[in-house]
């Protein structure tokens, strides 16, 4: 298992360096640069942020110059926020996009794991079809409509929670951890739902109803855990997804997160900010898969069994 | 099951709502109350150096932090002393006295001195600081050659300071709009010591502009910035002024989106918004008129002509397809925000100087000019693009524009958009047929539009030149009289109106959805907010 875990870690290094040579090819080669706006710079005013930020030197020295300072944690400064570096932007955005995440997980996990076995207990039932329906409704809404959806039907015309902000009132972090939470908290249904399903149906779970436990105990403690599986492996990427996919929440709720910048990073041509943020989302992503096969073999006994066969 | 149930619920609804609680108190009810006016503010500000910034956020903040020799009229946009108490003008306009004021301070409570003036311009032409405003210095002597590095020697600048309180400025020419040039952030004054304190003043990366260091001289001083999220100012008790500061602070949110702040104004959370979406307009004027505010701005919306390239590089082309653009119909059916048909690139001017209409929406004037390029009816007439950068606003007027061309000159126009920063290449490699653009004044004074079509200049995108107007923009320069100056606009106005570089649409308008309780709010065609009388009524 450590062998295993060893082994996916040292394979995410030249994984790294692709995402970072590819990404620097790209934002080069885009048309446009940080500096280009209705007001054209002049001539010597272009010099001299060319040679502040290095953007003089030949394109393939730039390269090395990026990757040695990114080797000793030097993110560079950012192109359009002069007065603040990538490393310190993405530690402003990545806490706030951190607690989001998690809260919009947590929402996602708890609902749709809930509703998902309420209706795998009794399938081709009302219980069933009445969370199943909505959760398709849930994977269809995308946040952009959910989002001020939610805003004008609790924050306008109820006038319950606050529209927008984060940490700025009570209960502004509620509105944007459920939109961001919902597609998931649907497609988590729908994965224990069907996990429940085919659990519920094995001959272990006959053998422990016919001991005659209670049916919560056959549920939680027999039938769970098979149940969520495709749930864990699923959460991974999920979990990822919600970090670098949450800049449209961010964005419908001025939340000051890492996604809005990427997105703005990118509009404003902000070399080391769109590098910065791809580097850092990349790192996040594979974290998590790897997290998630780890966790995935620690529920599947089944699966364990074939890495230690593997690592032997 | 039913316990677990409850418990899970439980666990989840309370890990997603931190703080909440029965206090509903809105930012707009907390404001109304403590004298705080909260402005959401576009978009995040680049910076808040007054010599490194260059757009309309970042000028909203700065100017509540700054103050510059004079400052405008908060209506008329007339130069009035600020942080200099009063001055004289040579008689050939070419060289002032600016006598200080003696309490003057920054916000640290240093005195404001003439040297600091010397030292701050210094820092904005400095060659090394990459500021995109420099060349607004230029008015000076020698400013230019110091900024190319021609010269070395930073005392043959047209700046000096005499004392303590009396700066000296000479010019290179007498500039008709300088006094009000001087109210622009890149004549602002920055604090010598703690410019030196943070790097020097080349250091572009500088942190001098972060709460801990900002040293400013204006009403107010920068309490908080936090990223993305919101910047507070409050009240500078240093401030010559400060007895006649009504506002306590400030708050800034960058709220991107025009339906995510007209939904935070709504729900309470700003005074006022940064810029209304358009479709909300009607809804506005016709429920909630005494919040909504709609005024001119000194810029114009115009469509480039690529003049390299045919069929553009006939005049007649240009003019036929300037004649065929009912702009009325624009204004009126797609922008509807009450902006004013434009027949020239300058708009009119709040001191009365209203440029001439030379021609007009004209349906036989356009067809026969037309044909006189060798396109009667449109026959035989290329199909061609237009360009704009990628905007719901700019899409529905270029395809009115391009029913207008199609009903009036049968002529078959596609319509291309772009993200931003590809768009502005493109239109700087001249590689488009027709593009849009738009202009907003830095001063109120027509030459800060002429100099666009001027030969060869950056901002000049449409590849034209003609030897006359850059002559008469040269002679404008030399002038400080009122009479010869409109006369020498006439004639550019005609030259442009028979070249057609540019096709002029509109004067643009701001429009801002406001708290009616937010008092003595000035909207002035530069945009510059005066945040000084601002106050907040007591709303029961």
């Amino acid at each position: 298992m450590l062998r295993y875990t060893l082994i996916r870690l040292l394979a995410a290094i030249p994984v790294l360096f692709f995402v970072v040579l590819i990404t620097f090819t790209l934002v080069h080669t885009a048309p446009g640069g940080p500096f280009d706006d209705e007001r054209k710079a002049s001539p010597e005013v272009l010099e001299g942020l060319n040679r502040h930020y290095n953007l003089d030197a030949p394109i393939q020295k730039q390269f090395v110059d990026y990757v040695a300072n990114l080797i000793q944690g030097d993110f560079g400064p950012s192109f359009k926020y002069p007065n603040r570096s990538v490393s310190e932007l993405i530690s402003t955005g990545m806490s706030t996009t951190l607690e989001l995440g998690i809260y919009a997980l947590l929402f996602a996990m708890c609902l749709g794991a809930l509703t998902g076995i309420a209706a795998g207990l009794k399938p081709n039932s009302l219980q069933d079809y009445m969370p199943m329906s909505i959760a398709m409704i849930g994977i269809c809404l995308p946040s952009f409509v959910m989002g001020p959806l939610l805003v004008l039907l609790f924050g306008i015309y109820l006038e319950w929670l606050p529209v927008a902000g984060w940490g700025l009132s009570p209960g502004d972090k509620l509105l944007p951890s459920i939109t961001l939470g919902a597609a998931y908290a649907a497609y988590i249904a729908r994965l224990t739902r069907n996990g429940m399903l085919d659990v519920m149906s094995q001959d272990y779970i006959r053998t422990a109803k016919a001991k005659g436990l209670p049916q919560y105990r056959v549920v939680i403690f027999h039938a769970l855990r098979g149940a969520l599986a495709p749930v864990i492996s699923f959460a991974g990427p999920a979990a990822a997804g919600l970090l670098s996919g949450s800049f449209v929440v961010e964005t419908i709720y001025q939340i000051p997160g890492l996604g809005r910048f990427y997105l703005q990073a990118a509009f404003n041509r902000d070399y080391t900010m769109i590098l910065g943020t791809t580097i850092f989302f990349a790192v996040l992503i594979i974290f998590f898969n790897i997290l998630a096969d780890i966790l995935l073999a620690w529920v599947n006994p089944k699966l364990r069994q074939s890495l230690r066969g593997n690592s032997r | 099951m039913k316990q677990l149930f409850t418990v899970v619920f439980l666990c989840a609804t309370l890990s997603i709502s931190p703080g909440c609680s029965k206090n509903k108190q809105t930012n707009v009810e907390y404001g109304n109350e403590n004298g705080i006016l909260f402005l959401a503010n576009g978009t995040e500000p680049q910076g808040l150096d007054p010599h490194l910034t260059t757009g309309v956020p970042e000028s909203n903040i700065v100017e509540s932090l700054m103050e510059g020799l004079t400052s405008l009229h908060h209506d008329s946009v007339e130069p009035r002393p600020a942080a200099a108490e009063n001055w004289t003008v040579s008689k050939d306009g070419k060289r002032y006295i600016f006598n200080l004021r003696k309490d003057g301070k920054w916000s640290n409570g240093d005195p404001l001195t003439a040297s600091d003036f010397v030292y701050s311009w210094k820092r904005a032409l400095s060659p090394r600081l990459g500021n995109h405003y420099a060349y607004m210095l230029y008015h000076l002597e020698n400013a230019e050659a110091y900024h190319k590095q021609e010269i070395q020697d930073f005392t043959q600048v047209g700046v000096k300071a005499l004392n303590d309180f009396q700066l000296e400025v000479k010019l290179n020419n007498p500039t008709f709009f300088f006094l009000q040039l001087l109210s622009h952030h890149s004549f602002y004054p920055v604090h010598p010591a703690t410019i030196e304190a943070n790097g020097g003043m080349d250091n572009l990366l500088s942190k001098w502009t972060l709460p801990a260091s900002y040293v400013g001289n204006g009403p107010f001083v920068l309490k908080t910035w936090e990223v993305n999220k919101e910047i507070s100012v409050a009240k500078n008790a240093q401030y010559w002024d400060a007895a006649n500061v009504q506002l306590n602070g400030i708050h800034f949110f960058p709220i991107e989106g025009e339906a995510a702040e007209e939904r935070a104004f709504r729900g309470g959370q700003v005074h006022s918004t940064y810029t209304m979406p358009i479709e909300k307009i009607a809804t506005y004027k016709e429920k909630h008129a005494d919040l909504l505010k709609i005024y001119p701005i000194y810029g114009t919306y115009f469509y480039l002509f690529n003049t390299t390239k045919p069929p553009f590089n006939d005049k007649n082309v240009r003019k036929a397809i300037a004649l065929a653009i009912d702009r009325d119909r624009i204004v009126s059916r797609v922008t509807k925000s009450e902006e004013i048909p434009s027949h020239s690139l300058a708009p009119p001017n709040p001191d009365g100087y209203i440029p001439e209409q030379l021609f007009e929406y004209n349906l036989e004037k356009a067809q026969q000019y037309l044909a006189d390029a060798g396109y009667p009816n449109g026959e035989g007439f290329p199909s061609f693009e237009i360009l704009f950068n990628t905007h719901d606003g700019h899409r529905k007027i270029a395809i009115a524009v391009q029913q207008m061309l199609k009903q009036n000159l049968n002529i078959d126009v596609t319509l291309l958009n772009q993200e931003w920063k590809v768009f502005i290449t493109t239109t700087n490699n001249l590689e488009y047929d027709v593009a849009r653009m738009g202009w907003i004044g830095d001063v109120a004074d027509a030459t800060n539009f002429f100099e666009l079509m001027i030969t060869g200049v950056g901002n000049n995108r449409t590849g034209w030149s003609n030897e006359e107007y850059d002559q008469l923009m040269q002679q404008v320069t030399r002038t400080n009289d009122r009479t010869e100056r409109e006369a020498i606009f006439a004639k550019l106005n005609a030259l442009l109106a028979d070249e057609m570089p540019i096709a002029p649409f509109y004067t643009y308008t701001q429009k801002i959805a406001i708290q009616p309780n937010v008092k003595n709010w000035h909207s002035n065609v530069l945009i510059r907010p005066d945040y000084k009388s601002v106050f907040l009524e007591h709303v029961e």
